[in-house]
């Protein structure tokens, strides 16, 4: 750290000398010798921010977490996290990172208060600490009436918000979350976005976190990696993203079969970037700030004399800024990830 | 590359490496005590066996029970029964099998429980729970030993559990001293803790537990067999002799059949302990060392 950096927007490095609390630097996993699931990737969390991983089952992003809370060593590369080097330096990442897996990892036989407290004690925390501590934190995360019961009496959501409880116990800096809230319906999904806020805010940390939800990484992040096959196609705010594909789409049909094209017409409106005919009657336009570009565009074909027969804003969400740059759709994956997770929970389940 | 972020832990890490350690044995034990139903189940089954097969083989009845005589000559019962009582003591050092048996089972039990330390890795390392304990900084070797420690706990307690039963059942009690007690006992943990990590650290990379379970079921009878436990060594074939010469069993059982029994043994005391502390001393650091290695990917 303390160099300046040339950044071309799109590896996610950045351009002044920032404090990054994740460095990663050139980062490279081959499985078997064969399988790259990380293909040589760079990029920079900055402190205070909620950093996403966006991208599809099998994108690289779990392979990327586990590599960064040292459950597994890169084929090459290296990553500074919290100021530790990931592959020198293991016990010292691990003991200044929270972690909270993709999958259920309480111990079912043990109420949720041990689960904390066994927790609390692999990290060397003296039991006065950690009392007092996994005390504050299940409050935090409404599960103190249900402390005192055993994990596998606990709903989703709950399962859930323990296991966030438990990777907050070190008062870590930095939290990695791997997809919190794989498996679970839209209404216990946005409840515990909720938490997840709340943590940051009261805890003041810097979150790490990969989904393949959409209107999660939307709704949660700062800013956003899109992951595709090991590598990052893309990095920044969802704003910024939305609008690198060229800003909303409007939709207009004109009334009338005169069969004129009328797209060097609608050219000329400020702030179209782009527009195509669809049909005889139809016209895509891309716009900044479209809201205020479907009005001008209503008014200039009346001043020319055609009736608008109908007229659509479309915002583009963060599947369209997936699709632009990965040519696939995210959309699709996630069914497929929800019922994978389905089978996973019944396996689970047959084992109590 | 200088550290520039500051600590945030309010605490300070306790000093005492032992304190995750601790922490990982006492939920294995948790599993275990705080369960009437699995607590019972375990010990329920050496009963079984103690029951079923130490008394269903009554070896002493063929030489002392029974009426035979041969034709022509007439011998008298005390002088048979005198003779099948010489017979019982040459062949298993004491008069009564259940005796022989019940020393054999209080070994049999401590590996049955040594060998499912390696079947709780596989589940810890299917459900996540693996994962998550190898983010903190707990040592590595102190997950291993977690598995090892809890398990010869159990197989401890189980054994102890057995010898009660043996001796209400009738196990002959003249020679038993607390010394000899804890002599026996010292000798099973030590063939515990080594089976242990043998077991754990099969199970190191398993991710798959049908396989684990086939390890155990290939493994269980045959260490039982071939071993003194049930069957003095010494009528079996010389092949079959070198193997429970290596078997870390009969070696616990020469000594619970020295200390308790009074029987004359196979070696010495002092060669058996040596054997068993070198057996567990070898495994549990190979166990420390490969989880260093092998426990994550």
């Amino acid at each position: 750290m303390g160099v300046l950096r040339v950044s071309d927007g799109s590896d996610g490095r950045l351009n002044f000398d920032e404090k990054l609390i994740v460095d990663v630097r050139g980062l490279t996993k081959v499985y078997n010798g064969r399988v790259k699931a990380v293909d040589n990737i760079s990029f920079g969390v900055r402190e205070g921010e909620i950093f996403g991983f966006l991208g599809p089952n099998g994108a690289g992003k779990s392979t990327t977490i586990k590599i960064l809370t040292t459950l597994l060593r890169p084929t090459s590369g290296t990553a500074l996290v919290v100021g530790h080097d990931i592959i020198r330096q293991p016990n010292e990442v691990r003991r200044s990172v929270g972690v909270v897996h993709q999958e259920y990892t309480a111990d079912e036989d043990l109420t949720g208060y041990e689960n904390i407290i066994l927790i609390a004690d692999l990290y060397g925390i003296p039991r006065e600490v950690s009392k007092k501590r996994a005390a504050e934190l299940l409050k935090l995360v409404d599960l103190e009436s249900a402390a005192g019961r055993k994990v596998s009496t606990y709903s989703g959501g709950m399962r859930r918000r323990l296991e966030l409880a438990c990777g907050l116990i070190n008062n870590p800096r930095l939290l990695f979350l791997d997809e919190p809230t794989l498996g679970l319906d839209v209404q216990t999904r946005v409840a515990v976005w909720g938490y997840i806020r709340k943590l940051k805010e009261e805890l003041d940390m810097t979150i790490f976190m990969t989904t393949h939800y959409l209107e999660e990484a939307d709704s949660l992040c700062d800013r956003i990696a899109i992951i595709d096959r090991g590598k990052i196609v893309r990095v920044g705010s969802p704003e910024e993203l939305k609008a690198s594909i060229g800003g909303d789409v409007i939709e207009v049909e004109v009334d009338g079969s005169t069969g004129e094209d009328l797209t060097s017409v609608i050219a000329g409106v400020g702030n179209v970037s782009e527009v195509k005919r669809s049909g005889s009657t139809g016209y895509r336009i891309k716009a900044k700030m479209g809201e205020e570009v479907a009005p001008l565009v209503i008014e200039l074909l009346r001043s020319r004399g055609y009736r608008v027969k109908r007229i659509s804003l479309t915002k583009p969400s963060l599947d369209e800024v997936y699709l632009e740059y990965t040519g696939r759709s995210l959309r699709e994956e996630e069914a497929d990830r929800d019922q994978l997770f389905a089978q996973r929970a019944t396996l689970r389940r047959a084992r109590g | 590359m200088t550290e520039t972020f500051v600590e945030r832990a309010d605490w300070k890490p306790s000093s005492n490496p032992l304190h995750g350690l601790w922490a990982l044995t006492n939920r294995e034990l948790k599993k275990w005590y705080k369960e009437p139903v699995v607590l019972l189940l375990s010990l329920i089954q050496p009963v079984i066996w103690l029951g079923l097969y130490g008394k269903s083989l009554n070896f002493g009845a063929l030489f002392t029970g029974t009426s035979f005589n041969i034709p022509g000559l007439n011998i008298p019962k005390s002088v048979l029964d005198q003779l099948g009582s010489q017979i019982m003591l040459s062949t298993f050092g004491t008069t009564d099998y259940f005796s022989f048996l019940a020393v054999g089972m209080l070994s049999f039990v401590a590996l049955f429980t040594a060998m499912f330390s390696g079947m709780s890795i596989v589940w810890d390392r299917r459900f996540g729970f693996l994962d998550k304990i190898l983010t903190t900084p707990v040592p590595r070797g102190s997950i291993i030993m977690a598995k090892v420690f809890s398990s010869t706990i159990r197989g401890l307690i189980q054994s102890a559990i057995v010898l009660v039963l043996a001796v209400l059942l009738g196990m002959n009690v003249s020679k038993i001293t607390p010394i000899g007690i804890a002599g026996t006992f010292a000798a099973l943990f030590l063939m515990v803790l080594g089976l242990s990590s043998v077991f754990v650290m099969l199970a190191l990379r398993s991710t798959n537990w049908q396989s684990q379970m086939a390890i155990m079921n290939l493994l269980n009878l045959p260490l039982l067999f071939a071993s003194n436990a049930l069957f003095p060594a010494k009528f079996m074939p010389t092949w079959l002799q070198y193997v429970v010469k290596v078997n870390p069993i009969s070696y616990a059982t020469d000594v619970g059949r020295q200390l308790l029994l009074g029987s004359p043994g196979l070696n010495t005391l002092g060669f058996d302990f040596a054997y068993l502390v070198g057996f567990a001393a070898v495994f549990s650091a190979i166990g420390i060392a490969l989880s260093w290695r092998y426990l994550s990917q």
